[in-house]
């Protein structure tokens, strides 16, 4: 029987990866890409606590998420592509005009 | 019976195996196909979890419409691999916070997994599903276009805006 906490432990091992991904690489793609493990594991947290819970709600809340990381992945690679452009370089790095 | 565990096992290690190679990866065209498998993955837990619906959605927008979309800017922009060598080092004040942060946000996932390990009131009673989750499409739908209406329509905004930001963000502009 797969209990509630293997899905908790999983989702954690996935959002810490993620995690690790956004602060370890230095190519906005796969910046991105990390967002989006995070984004899943959170969604597999809902998923299995709707079933724990025996509500629908949960899958109801990743429809929403996973509508919202289409429009944040279109929007943020958009933001790529005019960085790229501007710079022809994906080190997030190479990016600092507006740092103080 | 006996097979969902090594099956939860199995998708298990697929799916973190995969997303450990898209972070290690430093051509992101495989970082984007790796990111697939593990989405596949994650589809199959899903329907460890009576989920069908949600692993189905995880295929066809997340594997066939969000990481295609990735592939393509991948592709579009010829995308260098990231360059070797060292990031500058960050002096030692930033990096003991950083230090100090990283032990937190280990010591919350631990102790919010472990909170919920010490709750588990309804654990077997609520795998009992309701009635209605015989036919677990039609349930969905009727609370997403019942409760959930107004966050249905509003979704559709967000989609509207994203659409027209990433027009706009990705033009070129002519003076």
């Amino acid at each position: 029987m797969v209990s509630l906490n293997h899905y908790l432990v999983l989702s954690a091992i996935l959002f810490a990866i993620g995690t690790a991904g956004v602060f370890l690489r230095r190519n906005m793609i796969t910046v991105l890409l990390s967002i989006e493990i995070m984004l899943n594991a959170a969604n597999l947290m809902f998923v299995a606590f709707g079933r724990h819970f025996g509500a629908v709600d949960g899958q109801i809340i990743v429809f929403f998420v996973v509508t919202v990381a289409a429009a944040e992945a279109a929007v943020g690679l958009a933001i790529v592509i005019a960085l790229f452009r501007l710079r022809e370089s994906l080190d997030p790095d190479v990016f600092t005009s507006l740092k103080w | 019976m006996g097979f969902e565990l090594p099956l939860f096992y199995v998708f298990a290690a697929v799916t973190v195996v995969a997303s450990m190679l898209v972070i290690g990866q430093r051509s992101p065209v495989y970082s984007v196909m790796l990111l697939i498998a593990s989405f596949a993955a994650l589809a199959g837990l899903y329907v460890l979890l009576d989920a069908p619906f949600v692993a189905v959605i995880q295929i066809i927008i997340y594997a066939g419409a969000i990481l295609v979309l990735f592939l393509f800017v991948v592709m579009l922009l010829n995308a260098p691999k990231e360059r070797g060598g060292r990031r500058p080092r960050l002096a030692a004040g930033p990096r003991r916070l950083g230090a100090a942060l990283g032990v937190v946000f280990a010591v919350e996932l631990v102790w919010a997994i472990w909170r919920v390990a010490s709750l588990r009131e309804p654990v077997e009673a609520a795998v009992v599903l309701p009635a209605e989750a015989i036919e677990p499409v039609r349930w969905i739908g009727q609370v997403l276009y019942t409760d959930y209406a107004f966050a249905f329509e509003v979704t559709s905004l967000l989609i509207l805006v994203a659409m027209v930001g990433a027009v706009v963000l990705a033009k070129k502009h002519v003076q």
